[in-house]
């Protein structure tokens, strides 16, 4: 038997072990942590934050005929002497030029109109999907996500041959004597309209989709038992409970919808003005780095702000409902 | 001068009386599966009454059915003498507590609350009143503004009973209310269930597969298996004269013997069981055949335990070795061995305090069963 000082001792001891080795395990999980934390914030500074910040530089410069073709931010005028050179004139040329406000504009309507018509596509087509039965299910998900297999621009110029004066659907209505001359729809505003439906109605789908399966259908009962018709159940209930997939949806859709240039270019011709389309134009067509980094960096602020304050105010709902 | 019968407490007793719900010979099948077989039930105006039965018994269904989320393959349900077949859910004047709650969640407590008043387009100061008055019954007043997701399960609970009880339903459907609450929280809400249930009048009806929960709240109990109705009654009924074995051990706990009748008096019958060997003298005659196979349940609180041999011991009684004790304070359970490998089940009260900790009857000591002749029962199927 130990007397009662040895049992202290021996407490004390493998107390100071146990502490010893807590702290040890403590400090590899902290560096886990930091590994942990640290590739994601890497990856994103090196890939998105400098970009970012190398497009900003060349937007508050100006052009010249040189390679790369803009004025340095910054120079070694002499010995130890620095020369910034921070130009603005981009920012007030995008705003006092109609051509720019415009585009901005246009773009902005043909997104959001889009994105109206993916959520209204796309939200029953999302409702039948979660309601059909467990095989169905997944062939429909497929059936959705299957367009993704061919390439995107592919499928833009497979629309262009159907919508082509002389295109598929042309030839088809003439044949069958409904129209005696084509309809013209490639390079319209509809045509736009249809490519960018057609390319981002999976990404509003997907969205309600993953959103819906969560959806507690008891809850449409339980307003069904306290007297609400269908109707009434779909608008107190249904459509709140799956607002944040209507969310994310409609961001996936409208933001990148709003910078599309493909689409306008290939389907739109030269008569649907996007800002993708003018950015490309500055870059390539008059060279203009400076002013095309202009455009991308308010394409940017148009996009970002709006979503920082709904972040923001929904954060704010979180804390104190 | 013979006394005028009182029903107001046992309508189902009262010839008179008329039924507020019929459920007239109801099936419902899902494909080759029938949840429900060809059941008749009769409820009668502020009644609580219990649907029990395990998991897949059909109560669920039926409790859907009365709510109208289900429609019956055939027979009809009438409430307050209206045919509720053809009646979608939102137009029926019965209102469900639903199992998981079925809050919605983006609404506080009192808009949760509110939702049924607004569907009917009650005047908003009606509403104000209503909901005001309900919420304080269910002692939630601070937590009105609140959304589900900040409540505790009782809270959620109570919100879920103010919801379905404020638009005055005739009947209100509960499925297993008490099922997501912790144990202490339950009985102390069962008696609170009770209070609101006969201050409102409303007719309850629950679904449940917790015995004891059935057993404390309702007026009846219908014990439901496979679909059909084993046996309906009041909760005394039920426990002390089951008509089957698949009632008496569903309910409660019962030691069951297969055995013969023997003898066959005018107020008598005896029974003799050969495993274990032990025979049952039952103080009151069946019209029944002597020679026919029938089970005697004997519940475990009925049978006393004694280390002397009882006087006049030769029917209802049997030695046995004590092989168990579960020790509850109250009471204690002991597990006796009888006749080979036979266990049988005592529940005795533990009403002298022993002098010492050491148990009255100890393991593995000798001793004799023994029960009263109205004690059990026999049952013939």
């Amino acid at each position: 038997m130990s007397t009662p000082a040895e049992e202290v001792v021996a407490i004390g001891e493998a107390t100071l072990k146990d502490r010893i080795l807590n702290r040890l395990t403590r400090l590899l999980q902290d560096q886990w942590k930091l590994l942990v934390l640290g590739i994601p914030y890497a990856w994103l500074l090196l890939f998105f934050l400098a970009p970012f910040f190398f497009v900003l530089k060349i937007s508050l410069a100006e052009t010249t005929i040189a390679s790369p073709p803009y004025t340095p931010l910054v120079e070694w005028v002499d010995e130890g002497i620095m020369h910034v050179r921070v130009v603005i004139d981009n920012y007030a040329y995008l705003w006092e030029d109609d051509l720019y406000v415009n585009t901005y504009l246009n773009s902005l309507v043909i997104s959001v109109t889009s994105t109206i018509l993916c959520l209204l596509l796309g939200y029953p087509i999302a409702y039948a999907i979660v309601r059909s039965s467990h095989t169905v299910k997944h062939i429909l998900l497929l059936l959705i996500i299957l367009p993704f297999w061919t390439s995107f621009l592919l499928r833009v110029y497979a629309w262009m041959g159907l919508l082509a004066d002389q295109g598929t659907i042309n030839d088809l209505l003439i044949a069958l004597g409904i129209i005696d001359e084509p309809i013209r729809m490639l390079y319209t505003t509809f045509a736009v309209y249809v490519g960018i439906v057609y390319t981002y109605v999976p990404f509003m789908i997907l969205p309600l989709y993953a959103n819906m399966e969560k959806l507690d259908w008891e809850l449409l009962e339980a307003a069904a038992d306290l007297g609400a018709k269908p109707m009434t159940t779909f608008f107190t209930i249904t459509l709140p409970a799956t607002s944040p997939g209507i969310l994310a949806g409609s961001l996936l859709v409208f933001i990148p919808a709003t910078g599309e240039y493909v689409i306008p270019d290939l389907l739109g011709g030269g008569n649907v003005l996007m800002i993708g389309r003018v950015l490309y134009n500055e870059f390539n067509a008059n060279i203009d780095w400076p002013v095309a980094s202009a455009v991308a960096i308010a394409l940017l602020l148009l996009l970002v702000l709006p979503m920082m304050l709904y972040q923001h105010i929904q954060a704010k709902e979180t804390e104190n409902p | 001068m013979a006394e005028a019968l009182d029903y107001t407490d046992r309508p189902w007793l009262d010839p008179e009386a008329e039924p507020f719900i019929k459920v007239q010979s109801v099936s419902k099948h899902f494909g080759d599966f029938t949840a429900v077989d060809s059941v008749d039930l009769d409820i009668y105006k502020g009644e609580l009454f219990c649907l029990l039965g395990g998991s897949g018994c059909g109560k669920s269904t039926l409790l859907r059915m009365l709510a109208g989320f289900e429609t019956p393959s055939s027979g009809t349900i009438l409430i307050d003498g209206q045919n509720m077949n053809d009646v979608p859910p939102y137009e029926r004047p019965v209102n469900m507590m639903f199992q998981s709650y079925a809050l919605f969640p983006h609404m506080t407590v009192w808009n949760n609350v509110a939702y049924g008043l607004r569907r009917d387009k009650v005047p908003k100061s009606e509403i104000q009143q209503r909901v005001d008055e309900m919420i304080s019954m269910v002692e939630l007043d601070q937590f009105a503004k609140r959304k589900p997701h900040q409540l505790s399960g009782g809270q959620k609970q109570r919100v879920a009973l103010a919801r379905a009880l404020v638009k005055q339903p005739k009947v209100l459907l509960l499925d297993e209310p008490l099922g997501a609450l912790d144990k202490r929280l339950r009985e102390q809400t069962q008696y609170e269930l009770m209070n609101i249930q006969e201050q409102l009048g409303v007719t309850f009806i629950v679904v449940t597969h917790d015995q004891e929960e059935a057993m404390t709240l309702s007026t009846r109990i219908a014990v439901m298996d496979t679909g059909r109705f084993q046996q309906i009654g009041t909760p005394t009924e039920i426990y002390e004269f089951p008509n089957s074995r698949v009632v008496a051990n569903f309910i409660g706990n019962a030691n069951m013997f297969e055995g013969r009748i023997i003898e066959n008096g005018p107020d008598h019958v005896i029974v003799e069981s050969n495993d274990p060997k032990c025979e049952f003298f039952v103080d009151h005659g069946m019209s029944i055949q002597e020679g026919t196979k029938v089970w005697v349940a004997l519940r475990p609180e009925k049978v006393r335990i004694s280390k002397e041999s009882p006087a006049n011991s030769s029917a209802n009684t049997i030695r046995g070795m004590v092989h168990d004790i579960g020790y509850l304070g109250g009471t204690s359970t002991y597990r006796v061995q009888v006749d080979g490998d036979h266990m049988i089940e005592i529940t005795s009260p533990n009403m002298m305090r022993p002098r010492d900790a050491s148990p009255p009857i100890d393991w593995d000591e000798e001793v004799y069963l023994s029960w009263d002749a109205s004690s059990s029962v026999v049952l013939t199927k």
